[in-house]
Protein backbone atom coordinates (compact mmCIF):
# COMPACT_ATOMS: atom_id res chain seq x y z
CA UNK A 1 0.00 0.00 0.00
CA UNK A 2 1.32 3.16 -1.28
CA UNK A 3 2.26 5.76 2.22
CA UNK A 4 3.86 9.09 1.51
CA UNK A 5 4.88 8.69 5.23
CA UNK A 6 7.07 5.77 3.74
CA UNK A 7 9.24 8.70 2.57
CA UNK A 8 8.68 11.66 4.45
CA UNK A 9 9.45 9.50 7.97
CA UNK A 10 9.41 11.40 11.69
CA UNK A 11 12.73 11.65 11.38
CA UNK A 12 12.80 13.23 8.26
CA UNK A 13 10.81 15.79 9.07
CA UNK A 14 12.73 16.26 12.09
CA UNK A 15 16.05 16.94 10.66
CA UNK A 16 14.21 18.79 8.05
CA UNK A 17 12.73 21.28 10.57
CA UNK A 18 16.05 21.53 12.72
CA UNK A 19 18.74 20.53 10.56
CA UNK A 20 21.61 19.54 13.08
CA UNK A 21 25.42 20.83 12.67
CA UNK A 22 23.46 23.61 10.33
CA UNK A 23 26.11 26.47 9.89
CA UNK A 24 29.44 27.02 8.78
CA UNK A 25 32.93 25.87 10.40
CA UNK A 26 35.47 28.49 10.48
CA UNK A 27 38.54 26.76 11.28
CA UNK A 28 37.32 24.01 8.61
CA UNK A 29 40.48 22.77 6.42
CA UNK A 30 38.09 21.31 3.62
CA UNK A 31 35.30 23.13 2.17
CA UNK A 32 33.17 21.50 -1.21
CA UNK A 33 29.54 23.01 -2.51
CA UNK A 34 27.66 20.41 -4.19
CA UNK A 35 25.07 21.60 -6.83
CA UNK A 36 21.75 19.58 -7.97
CA UNK A 37 21.05 21.65 -11.49
CA UNK A 38 18.31 20.41 -12.14
CA UNK A 39 16.36 21.21 -8.79
CA UNK A 40 18.51 23.87 -7.41
CA UNK A 41 19.50 22.16 -4.04
CA UNK A 42 22.96 23.51 -3.56
CA UNK A 43 24.65 23.11 -0.11
CA UNK A 44 28.45 23.94 0.78
CA UNK A 45 30.46 20.92 3.14
CA UNK A 46 32.35 21.94 5.98
CA UNK A 47 35.05 19.42 6.99
CA UNK A 48 37.62 19.58 10.02
CA UNK A 49 40.40 16.21 9.27
CA UNK A 50 43.52 15.34 11.25
CA UNK A 51 44.04 13.15 8.05
CA UNK A 52 42.41 10.14 10.23
CA UNK A 53 39.42 11.37 11.04
CA UNK A 54 36.98 13.46 10.83
CA UNK A 55 36.87 15.74 14.05
CA UNK A 56 33.97 18.19 12.94
CA UNK A 57 31.28 18.47 10.39
CA UNK A 58 28.70 21.30 9.23
CA UNK A 59 26.65 22.13 6.32
CA UNK A 60 24.56 25.05 4.89
CA UNK A 61 22.54 25.71 1.99
CA UNK A 62 19.03 25.42 0.97
CA UNK A 63 17.31 22.38 -0.79
CA UNK A 64 14.30 19.90 -0.55
CA UNK A 65 13.42 17.90 2.89
CA UNK A 66 15.11 14.83 1.64
CA UNK A 67 18.37 17.21 0.75
CA UNK A 68 18.21 18.67 4.02
CA UNK A 69 17.68 16.17 6.52
CA UNK A 70 20.37 13.56 4.59
CA UNK A 71 22.49 16.25 5.23
CA UNK A 72 21.60 16.59 8.73
CA UNK A 73 22.08 12.95 8.98
CA UNK A 74 25.05 12.49 7.28
CA UNK A 75 26.91 14.85 9.20
CA UNK A 76 25.21 13.33 12.92
CA UNK A 77 26.83 10.10 11.67
CA UNK A 78 30.08 11.59 10.31
CA UNK A 79 31.61 13.35 13.40
CA UNK A 80 34.64 11.68 14.77
CA UNK A 81 34.53 8.72 12.32
CA UNK A 82 37.95 7.99 10.85
CA UNK A 83 38.26 8.57 7.06
CA UNK A 84 38.03 4.98 5.95
CA UNK A 85 34.92 4.15 8.02
CA UNK A 86 33.21 7.66 6.73
CA UNK A 87 34.20 6.11 2.90
CA UNK A 88 32.59 2.51 3.77
CA UNK A 89 29.50 4.54 5.62
CA UNK A 90 29.49 6.62 2.07
CA UNK A 91 29.38 3.13 -0.01
CA UNK A 92 26.61 1.64 2.09
CA UNK A 93 24.87 4.48 2.06
CA UNK A 94 24.87 4.67 -1.70
CA UNK A 95 23.77 0.80 -1.67
CA UNK A 96 21.00 1.59 0.28
CA UNK A 97 19.26 4.11 -1.69
CA UNK A 98 20.18 2.98 -5.21
CA UNK A 99 20.01 -0.97 -4.88
CA UNK A 100 17.85 -3.74 -3.65
CA UNK A 101 20.34 -4.90 -1.45
CA UNK A 102 19.31 -3.67 2.15
CA UNK A 103 22.06 -6.13 4.40
CA UNK A 104 23.27 -3.17 6.00
CA UNK A 105 20.40 -1.03 7.00
CA UNK A 106 20.74 -2.49 10.94
CA UNK A 107 23.82 -0.81 11.40
CA UNK A 108 22.96 2.61 9.45
CA UNK A 109 20.64 3.53 12.30
CA UNK A 110 18.88 6.76 11.95
CA UNK A 111 20.12 7.22 7.94
CA UNK A 112 18.15 4.00 7.50
CA UNK A 113 14.93 6.58 7.03
CA UNK A 114 15.94 7.56 3.77
CA UNK A 115 15.55 3.82 2.41
CA UNK A 116 12.08 5.07 1.54
CA UNK A 117 13.91 7.79 -1.49
CA UNK A 118 14.42 4.15 -3.29
CA UNK A 119 10.58 4.08 -4.87
CA UNK A 120 11.11 7.69 -6.37
CA UNK A 121 13.81 7.20 -8.41
CA UNK A 122 13.65 11.04 -8.71
CA UNK A 123 14.83 11.95 -5.85
CA UNK A 124 17.58 9.87 -4.65
CA UNK A 125 20.04 12.65 -6.02
CA UNK A 126 18.32 14.82 -3.06
CA UNK A 127 19.11 12.27 -0.88
CA UNK A 128 22.83 11.58 -2.50
CA UNK A 129 23.86 15.36 -2.73
CA UNK A 130 25.89 15.91 0.16
CA UNK A 131 27.08 12.39 0.42
CA UNK A 132 28.46 12.73 -2.73
CA UNK A 133 30.42 16.11 -1.89
CA UNK A 134 31.51 14.37 1.31
CA UNK A 135 32.86 11.59 -0.73
CA UNK A 136 34.59 14.43 -2.95
CA UNK A 137 36.10 16.41 -0.37
CA UNK A 138 37.52 13.95 1.07
CA UNK A 139 39.37 12.06 -2.37
CA UNK A 140 40.50 16.20 -1.98
CA UNK A 141 38.91 17.22 -4.79
CA UNK A 142 38.16 21.23 -5.17
CA UNK A 143 35.65 21.34 -8.33
CA UNK A 144 31.81 21.53 -6.79
CA UNK A 145 30.18 18.85 -7.18
CA UNK A 146 26.82 18.49 -9.62
CA UNK A 147 24.41 15.49 -9.36
CA UNK A 148 22.11 15.17 -11.86
CA UNK B 1 -6.97 38.38 -23.16
CA UNK B 2 -9.38 40.04 -21.32
CA UNK B 3 -12.41 37.83 -20.63
CA UNK B 4 -13.50 38.34 -17.06
CA UNK B 5 -16.37 40.47 -17.86
CA UNK B 6 -17.51 38.16 -21.08
CA UNK B 7 -17.00 35.15 -18.57
CA UNK B 8 -19.91 36.52 -16.10
CA UNK B 9 -22.54 34.68 -18.08
CA UNK B 10 -21.31 32.23 -19.24
CA UNK B 11 -21.52 28.92 -16.96
CA UNK B 12 -18.58 26.74 -17.68
CA UNK B 13 -20.07 23.30 -16.63
CA UNK B 14 -23.24 24.80 -18.94
CA UNK B 15 -24.42 22.65 -21.86
CA UNK B 16 -22.38 24.59 -24.26
CA UNK B 17 -19.07 23.49 -23.09
CA UNK B 18 -19.20 19.80 -22.10
CA UNK B 19 -16.76 18.60 -19.79
CA UNK B 20 -17.10 15.11 -19.74
CA UNK B 21 -17.56 14.93 -23.35
CA UNK B 22 -14.46 16.80 -23.49
CA UNK B 23 -12.46 14.23 -20.95
CA UNK B 24 -13.79 11.28 -22.83
CA UNK B 25 -11.79 12.47 -25.67
CA UNK B 26 -8.17 12.31 -23.97
CA UNK B 27 -7.84 8.42 -22.91
CA UNK B 28 -4.91 9.13 -20.84
CA UNK B 29 -6.79 11.17 -18.36
CA UNK B 30 -8.76 7.68 -17.44
CA UNK B 31 -6.34 6.40 -15.16
CA UNK B 32 -5.11 6.67 -11.64
CA UNK B 33 -1.63 7.19 -9.78
CA UNK B 34 -1.00 5.92 -6.59
CA UNK B 35 -4.16 4.57 -6.51
CA UNK B 36 -6.24 7.78 -6.78
CA UNK B 37 -7.76 9.26 -10.02
CA UNK B 38 -5.39 11.28 -12.31
CA UNK B 39 -5.31 15.15 -11.71
CA UNK B 40 -3.07 16.20 -15.01
CA UNK B 41 -1.95 19.98 -13.98
CA UNK B 42 1.08 20.06 -15.27
CA UNK B 43 -0.35 21.56 -18.80
CA UNK B 44 2.55 23.97 -19.30
CA UNK B 45 4.88 21.42 -19.54
CA UNK B 46 3.11 19.49 -22.15
CA UNK B 47 -0.96 18.94 -22.90
CA UNK B 48 -2.35 15.66 -23.26
CA UNK B 49 -3.38 14.56 -26.54
CA UNK B 50 -7.09 13.89 -27.64
CA UNK B 51 -8.11 10.18 -29.72
CA UNK B 52 -8.60 12.69 -32.75
CA UNK B 53 -4.58 13.44 -32.84
CA UNK B 54 -3.66 9.84 -31.27
CA UNK B 55 -5.89 8.48 -34.56
CA UNK B 56 -4.29 10.57 -37.11
CA UNK B 57 -0.72 9.47 -35.97
CA UNK B 58 -1.81 5.90 -36.15
CA UNK B 59 -3.85 5.66 -39.64
CA UNK B 60 -0.71 8.29 -41.40
CA UNK B 61 1.85 5.34 -40.13
CA UNK B 62 -0.30 2.22 -40.46
CA UNK B 63 -1.92 3.76 -44.00
CA UNK B 64 0.00 6.69 -45.55
CA UNK B 65 3.54 6.98 -44.31
CA UNK B 66 5.89 7.65 -47.17
CA UNK B 67 8.63 10.66 -48.12
CA UNK B 68 7.40 13.60 -49.09
CA UNK B 69 8.03 16.66 -52.35
CA UNK B 70 9.72 13.69 -54.01
CA UNK B 71 8.05 10.54 -54.45
CA UNK B 72 6.10 10.12 -57.87
CA UNK B 73 3.80 7.16 -56.53
CA UNK B 74 0.45 7.63 -54.69
CA UNK B 75 1.61 7.33 -50.68
CA UNK B 76 3.74 10.01 -51.33
CA UNK B 77 1.67 12.33 -53.37
CA UNK B 78 -1.08 11.57 -50.29
CA UNK B 79 1.49 12.33 -47.81
CA UNK B 80 2.44 15.40 -49.03
CA UNK B 81 -1.11 16.68 -49.31
CA UNK B 82 -1.55 15.91 -45.96
CA UNK B 83 1.49 17.77 -44.84
CA UNK B 84 0.52 20.61 -47.07
CA UNK B 85 -2.84 20.74 -45.91
CA UNK B 86 -1.58 21.26 -42.38
CA UNK B 87 0.39 23.74 -43.10
CA UNK B 88 -2.79 25.57 -44.39
CA UNK B 89 -4.46 25.14 -41.11
CA UNK B 90 -1.67 26.52 -39.10
CA UNK B 91 -1.85 29.70 -41.36
CA UNK B 92 -5.60 29.69 -40.49
CA UNK B 93 -5.14 29.20 -37.42
CA UNK B 94 -3.09 32.33 -37.00
CA UNK B 95 -4.02 34.30 -39.45
CA UNK B 96 -1.00 34.74 -41.71
CA UNK B 97 -1.35 36.19 -44.96
CA UNK B 98 0.23 33.16 -46.81
CA UNK B 99 1.89 29.50 -46.12
CA UNK B 100 5.25 30.50 -47.37
CA UNK B 101 5.28 32.03 -43.89
CA UNK B 102 4.57 28.92 -42.42
CA UNK B 103 7.91 27.38 -41.18
CA UNK B 104 7.79 23.57 -39.77
CA UNK B 105 10.29 23.47 -37.16
CA UNK B 106 10.98 20.95 -33.90
CA UNK B 107 9.50 23.23 -31.51
CA UNK B 108 9.71 26.89 -30.11
CA UNK B 109 12.67 25.89 -29.22
CA UNK B 110 14.22 25.72 -32.66
CA UNK B 111 12.05 28.49 -34.36
CA UNK B 112 13.82 31.21 -31.31
CA UNK B 113 17.32 29.22 -33.01
CA UNK B 114 16.66 29.32 -36.23
CA UNK B 115 15.93 33.20 -35.89
CA UNK B 116 18.53 34.33 -33.79
CA UNK B 117 21.51 32.23 -36.02
CA UNK B 118 19.82 33.16 -39.47
CA UNK B 119 17.64 36.35 -38.93
CA UNK B 120 20.31 37.73 -36.02
CA UNK B 121 23.69 36.49 -36.90
CA UNK B 122 23.90 37.92 -40.71
CA UNK B 123 22.41 41.14 -39.59
CA UNK B 124 23.82 42.22 -36.28
CA UNK B 125 26.92 43.67 -35.66
CA UNK B 126 28.78 44.83 -32.51
CA UNK B 127 27.18 48.55 -32.44
CA UNK B 128 23.72 46.33 -31.84
CA UNK B 129 21.81 45.95 -29.16
CA UNK B 130 18.88 42.51 -28.40
CA UNK B 131 16.23 43.45 -25.93
CA UNK B 132 14.57 40.42 -23.83
CA UNK B 133 13.15 40.21 -20.25
CA UNK B 134 13.66 38.71 -17.38
CA UNK B 135 10.23 36.92 -17.59
CA UNK B 136 11.52 34.73 -20.09
CA UNK B 137 11.84 30.96 -20.66
CA UNK B 138 15.65 29.94 -21.21
CA UNK B 139 14.84 29.06 -24.47
CA UNK B 140 14.12 32.22 -25.05
CA UNK B 141 17.46 33.75 -23.50
CA UNK B 142 20.15 31.37 -24.24
CA UNK B 143 19.45 31.76 -27.83
CA UNK B 144 20.03 35.33 -28.03
CA UNK B 145 22.97 35.07 -25.28
CA UNK B 146 24.63 33.17 -27.80
CA UNK B 147 24.10 35.41 -30.85
CA UNK B 148 25.54 38.60 -28.58
CA UNK B 149 28.74 36.40 -27.92
CA UNK B 150 28.86 36.42 -31.65
CA UNK B 151 28.30 39.68 -33.03
CA UNK B 152 29.59 41.39 -29.96
CA UNK B 153 25.94 42.85 -29.52
CA UNK B 154 24.81 44.26 -26.53
CA UNK B 155 22.02 42.11 -24.88
CA UNK B 156 19.21 44.36 -22.31
CA UNK B 157 16.56 42.63 -19.88
CA UNK B 158 13.62 44.45 -19.45
CA UNK B 159 12.58 44.31 -15.79
CA UNK B 160 9.83 42.94 -14.07
CA UNK B 161 7.65 44.41 -11.48
CA UNK B 162 6.58 42.20 -7.87
CA UNK B 163 3.87 40.99 -10.03
CA UNK B 164 5.62 39.43 -12.30
CA UNK B 165 5.01 42.26 -14.86
CA UNK B 166 7.33 43.71 -17.85
CA UNK B 167 7.93 47.48 -16.72
CA UNK B 168 6.93 48.78 -20.15
CA UNK B 169 8.70 52.23 -18.75
CA UNK B 170 11.95 50.35 -18.63
CA UNK B 171 11.03 48.93 -21.93
CA UNK B 172 10.46 52.47 -23.64
CA UNK B 173 14.12 53.33 -21.77
CA UNK B 174 15.89 50.30 -23.66
CA UNK B 175 14.46 50.90 -26.79
CA UNK B 176 17.16 53.23 -28.83
CA UNK B 177 18.08 53.38 -32.62
CA UNK B 178 20.64 50.49 -31.89
CA UNK B 179 18.24 48.22 -30.95
CA UNK B 180 17.48 45.33 -33.83
CA UNK B 181 15.48 42.73 -32.12
CA UNK B 182 13.27 42.47 -29.00
CA UNK B 183 12.14 38.57 -28.35
CA UNK B 184 9.70 38.68 -25.39
CA UNK B 185 7.37 35.93 -24.35
CA UNK B 186 3.64 36.34 -24.89
CA UNK B 187 2.41 34.54 -22.01
CA UNK B 188 5.29 33.88 -19.09
CA UNK B 189 5.69 29.84 -18.23
CA UNK B 190 6.68 30.46 -14.93
CA UNK B 191 3.86 32.68 -13.77
CA UNK B 192 1.26 32.59 -16.47
CA UNK B 193 1.35 36.38 -17.13
CA UNK B 194 0.14 37.86 -20.60
CA UNK B 195 2.42 40.46 -21.56
CA UNK B 196 1.05 43.54 -23.58
CA UNK B 197 2.48 42.49 -27.12
CA UNK B 198 0.66 44.86 -29.15
CA UNK B 199 2.00 47.65 -27.30
CA UNK B 200 5.61 46.11 -26.99
CA UNK B 201 5.64 45.33 -31.22
CA UNK B 202 4.27 48.80 -31.97
CA UNK B 203 6.96 50.52 -29.72
CA UNK B 204 9.99 48.35 -30.93
CA UNK B 205 8.53 49.11 -34.98
CA UNK B 206 8.40 52.83 -34.15
CA UNK B 207 12.38 52.71 -33.89
CA UNK B 208 12.51 50.59 -36.40
CA UNK B 209 13.45 47.13 -34.87
CA UNK B 210 12.25 43.21 -35.50
CA UNK B 211 10.03 41.44 -32.81
CA UNK B 212 9.77 38.07 -32.15
CA UNK B 213 7.28 36.66 -29.93
CA UNK B 214 7.58 33.40 -28.36
CA UNK B 215 4.01 32.10 -28.35
CA UNK B 216 4.87 28.47 -26.74
CA UNK B 217 2.43 29.21 -23.89
CA UNK B 218 -0.09 31.65 -25.46
CA UNK B 219 -0.95 29.69 -28.11
CA UNK B 220 -3.29 27.14 -26.51
CA UNK B 221 -4.94 29.58 -24.37
CA UNK B 222 -5.71 32.36 -26.81
CA UNK B 223 -6.60 33.27 -30.12
CA UNK B 224 -3.48 34.70 -32.11
CA UNK B 225 -3.50 36.74 -35.21
CA UNK B 226 -0.14 37.68 -36.55
CA UNK B 227 -1.30 40.19 -38.70
CA UNK B 228 -3.30 41.92 -36.60
CA UNK B 229 -0.19 42.16 -33.87
CA UNK B 230 1.95 42.70 -36.80
CA UNK B 231 4.94 40.91 -35.34
CA UNK B 232 7.98 39.45 -37.57
CA UNK B 233 8.09 36.33 -35.95
CA UNK B 234 5.82 34.05 -33.73
CA UNK B 235 6.74 30.63 -32.50
CA UNK B 236 5.09 27.83 -30.75
CA UNK B 237 5.27 24.37 -30.38
CA UNK B 238 2.47 21.43 -31.18
CA UNK B 239 3.07 19.68 -27.94
CA UNK B 240 1.09 22.61 -26.02
CA UNK B 241 -1.37 22.66 -27.98
CA UNK B 242 -2.80 19.22 -27.70
CA UNK B 243 -0.36 18.04 -31.00
CA UNK B 244 2.71 15.73 -30.71
CA UNK B 245 6.13 16.59 -29.17
CA UNK B 246 9.00 17.18 -32.03
CA UNK B 247 7.05 19.74 -33.93
CA UNK B 248 6.49 23.05 -33.68
CA UNK B 249 6.18 26.35 -36.01
CA UNK B 250 8.25 29.49 -37.19
CA UNK B 251 5.76 32.21 -38.30
CA UNK B 252 8.10 34.89 -40.14
CA UNK B 253 6.80 37.94 -42.98
CA UNK B 254 7.56 37.02 -45.99
CA UNK B 255 9.97 39.37 -46.77
CA UNK B 256 12.24 38.85 -43.76
CA UNK B 257 12.37 35.03 -44.33
CA UNK B 258 13.05 35.38 -48.18
CA UNK B 259 16.05 37.65 -47.04
CA UNK B 260 17.36 35.70 -44.18
CA UNK B 261 20.16 33.04 -44.91
CA UNK B 262 19.21 29.23 -44.29
CA UNK B 263 19.39 27.83 -41.14
CA UNK B 264 20.03 24.33 -42.02
CA UNK B 265 21.35 22.65 -44.91
CA UNK B 266 20.77 19.38 -47.23
CA UNK B 267 17.90 17.55 -48.96
CA UNK B 268 14.31 19.83 -49.76
CA UNK B 269 15.46 22.99 -49.21
CA UNK B 270 17.44 23.40 -52.32
CA UNK B 271 16.44 23.84 -56.15
CA UNK B 272 19.66 22.83 -57.85
CA UNK B 273 22.97 21.31 -56.28
CA UNK B 274 25.74 21.63 -58.34
CA UNK B 275 29.76 20.81 -57.23
CA UNK B 276 30.64 24.34 -57.12
CA UNK B 277 27.48 25.84 -55.75
CA UNK B 278 23.83 25.36 -54.49
CA UNK B 279 20.30 27.21 -55.44
CA UNK B 280 18.25 27.55 -52.70
CA UNK B 281 14.76 26.59 -52.41
CA UNK B 282 11.71 28.73 -52.31
CA UNK B 283 10.03 29.62 -49.19
CA UNK B 284 9.21 27.84 -46.34
CA UNK B 285 11.26 25.31 -47.87
CA UNK B 286 14.80 26.91 -47.71
CA UNK B 287 14.10 26.66 -44.19
CA UNK B 288 13.28 22.87 -44.26
CA UNK B 289 16.36 20.75 -44.33
CA UNK B 290 15.94 17.07 -44.46
CA UNK B 291 12.95 14.85 -44.27
CA UNK B 292 10.61 16.15 -41.69
CA UNK B 293 8.64 15.19 -39.07
CA UNK B 294 5.70 14.55 -41.33
CA UNK B 295 3.68 12.82 -38.82
CA UNK B 296 3.79 15.41 -36.48
CA UNK B 297 2.63 18.24 -38.53
CA UNK B 298 -0.22 16.40 -39.45
CA UNK B 299 -0.94 15.71 -36.08
CA UNK B 300 -0.46 19.17 -35.27
CA UNK B 301 -3.52 20.21 -38.16
CA UNK B 302 -5.63 17.85 -36.02
CA UNK B 303 -5.09 19.28 -33.32
CA UNK B 304 -5.95 22.53 -34.68
CA UNK B 305 -9.06 21.10 -36.05
CA UNK B 306 -9.51 19.68 -32.46
CA UNK B 307 -9.36 23.00 -30.69
CA UNK B 308 -11.58 24.89 -33.79
CA UNK B 309 -14.13 22.38 -33.41
CA UNK B 310 -14.11 22.43 -29.43
CA UNK B 311 -14.53 26.36 -29.78
CA UNK B 312 -11.50 27.98 -28.75
CA UNK B 313 -13.12 30.82 -27.26
CA UNK B 314 -15.60 29.12 -24.68
CA UNK B 315 -12.74 27.32 -23.89
CA UNK B 316 -10.44 30.17 -23.04
CA UNK B 317 -13.25 31.69 -20.93
CA UNK B 318 -13.64 27.96 -19.39
CA UNK B 319 -9.74 28.44 -18.17
CA UNK B 320 -10.43 31.78 -17.07
CA UNK B 321 -13.06 30.67 -14.78
CA UNK B 322 -10.63 27.77 -13.81
CA UNK B 323 -7.92 29.92 -13.20
CA UNK B 324 -10.17 32.66 -10.66
CA UNK B 325 -11.78 29.54 -8.79
CA UNK B 326 -8.42 27.80 -8.23
CA UNK B 327 -7.02 31.50 -6.90
CA UNK B 328 -9.99 31.94 -4.55
CA UNK B 329 -9.52 28.37 -3.14
CA UNK B 330 -5.77 28.80 -2.82
CA UNK B 331 -6.02 32.00 -1.20
CA UNK B 332 -7.88 30.51 1.88
CA UNK B 333 -4.61 28.40 2.13
CA UNK B 334 -2.50 29.65 5.18
CA UNK B 335 1.24 30.03 4.58
CA UNK B 336 0.95 29.77 0.50
CA UNK B 337 2.09 32.37 -1.07
CA UNK B 338 1.13 33.23 -5.16
CA UNK B 339 4.04 33.69 -7.07
CA UNK B 340 3.10 35.93 -9.87
CA UNK B 341 -0.12 37.90 -9.57
CA UNK B 342 -0.37 39.72 -12.71
CA UNK B 343 -3.83 41.82 -13.39
CA UNK B 344 -3.48 39.72 -16.83
CA UNK B 345 -2.82 36.36 -16.36
CA UNK B 346 -3.77 32.61 -17.99
CA UNK B 347 -4.17 29.23 -16.46
CA UNK B 348 -0.58 29.04 -14.15
CA UNK B 349 -0.87 28.75 -10.64
CA UNK B 350 2.28 29.31 -9.30
CA UNK B 351 3.45 29.10 -5.21
CA UNK B 352 5.49 28.30 -2.78
CA UNK B 353 4.15 27.20 0.67
CA UNK B 354 6.04 28.10 4.03
CA UNK B 355 8.66 25.42 5.43
CA UNK B 356 8.04 23.17 2.85
CA UNK B 357 10.06 23.08 -0.57
CA UNK B 358 8.32 22.95 -3.85
CA UNK B 359 10.29 19.22 -4.75
CA UNK B 360 8.62 18.09 -1.45
CA UNK B 361 5.16 19.73 -2.64
CA UNK B 362 5.90 17.67 -6.11
CA UNK B 363 6.35 14.63 -4.63
CA UNK B 364 3.53 14.73 -2.17
CA UNK B 365 0.55 15.78 -4.45
CA UNK B 366 2.08 13.06 -6.66
CA UNK B 367 0.73 10.87 -3.98
CA UNK B 368 -2.26 12.09 -4.75
CA UNK B 369 -2.06 11.16 -7.96
CA UNK B 370 -1.46 15.22 -8.69
CA UNK B 371 0.72 15.87 -11.00
CA UNK B 372 2.03 19.37 -11.00
CA UNK B 373 5.40 20.72 -11.80
CA UNK B 374 7.82 21.48 -9.25
CA UNK B 375 11.50 23.50 -9.61
CA UNK B 376 12.41 26.83 -11.92
CA UNK B 377 10.79 26.43 -15.00
CA UNK B 378 13.24 27.06 -16.86
CA UNK B 379 13.51 30.47 -15.82
CA UNK B 380 16.03 30.68 -13.18
CA UNK B 381 15.97 34.98 -13.65
CA UNK B 382 12.42 34.74 -12.75
CA UNK B 383 13.26 32.74 -9.45
CA UNK B 384 16.20 35.14 -8.86
CA UNK B 385 13.63 38.23 -9.36
CA UNK B 386 11.73 36.88 -6.58
CA UNK B 387 14.36 35.44 -4.17
CA UNK B 388 13.21 31.66 -4.21
CA UNK B 389 15.07 28.63 -5.90
CA UNK B 390 12.13 26.93 -7.08
CA UNK B 391 8.14 27.21 -7.23
CA UNK B 392 5.55 24.84 -7.44
CA UNK B 393 3.06 25.19 -10.78
CA UNK B 394 -0.27 23.93 -11.28
CA UNK B 395 -1.49 24.58 -14.77
CA UNK B 396 -4.83 24.24 -16.61
CA UNK B 397 -5.89 23.12 -19.77
CA UNK B 398 -9.98 23.28 -20.59
CA UNK B 399 -10.00 19.40 -19.69
CA UNK B 400 -9.63 20.07 -15.96
CA UNK B 401 -12.26 20.36 -13.43
CA UNK B 402 -13.46 22.52 -10.11
CA UNK B 403 -13.26 19.01 -8.64
CA UNK B 404 -9.89 18.81 -9.83
CA UNK B 405 -9.05 22.22 -8.27
CA UNK B 406 -10.61 20.64 -4.88
CA UNK B 407 -8.25 17.99 -5.31
CA UNK B 408 -5.73 19.92 -5.49
CA UNK B 409 -6.32 21.96 -2.24
CA UNK B 410 -7.12 18.87 -0.54
CA UNK B 411 -3.58 17.88 -1.29
CA UNK B 412 -1.95 21.24 -0.40
CA UNK B 413 -3.13 20.61 2.69
CA UNK B 414 -1.47 17.32 3.00
CA UNK B 415 1.77 18.74 2.68
CA UNK B 416 1.18 21.07 5.60
CA UNK B 417 0.00 17.88 7.34
CA UNK B 418 2.75 15.77 6.63
CA UNK B 419 5.31 18.37 7.80
CA UNK B 420 3.68 19.80 10.69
Amino acid sequence: MFDIKDLYQEVIVDHNRSPRNFGKLDDADKTLEGFNPLCGDKLTLYLKTDGQKINDIAFDGSGCAISVASASLMTDAMKGMSLEAAEALFNEFHNLITTDDDSDIDHLGKLAALAGVKAYPARVKCASLCWHTLHSALQGDSTPVRTE
Amino acid sequence: MNNQNTAINISPDASRFDIEKIRADFPILNQKIHGKPLVYLDNAATSQKPTQVIDVLDTYYRETNSNIHRGVHSLSEKATAEYESARNKVKEFINAESTQEIVFVRGTTEAINLVAQSFGRSSLTADDEVIISELEHHSNIVPWQILCEQTGAKLNYIPINDAGELILEEYEKLLNEKTRIVAVGHISNALGTINPIKTIIDKAHAIGAKVLIDGAQAVPHTRVDVQELNCDFYAFSGHKLYGPTGIGVLYGKQALLEAMPPYQSGGDMIQMVTMEKSTYNDLPYKFEAGTPHIAGVIGLGAAIDYVNDLGFETASIYEQKLLDYAKEQAAQITGLNFVGTARNKTSILSFTLDGIHPHDIGTILDGEGIAIRAGHHCAMPVMERFGIPATARASFAFYNTRAEVDALIQAIDKCKQVFS
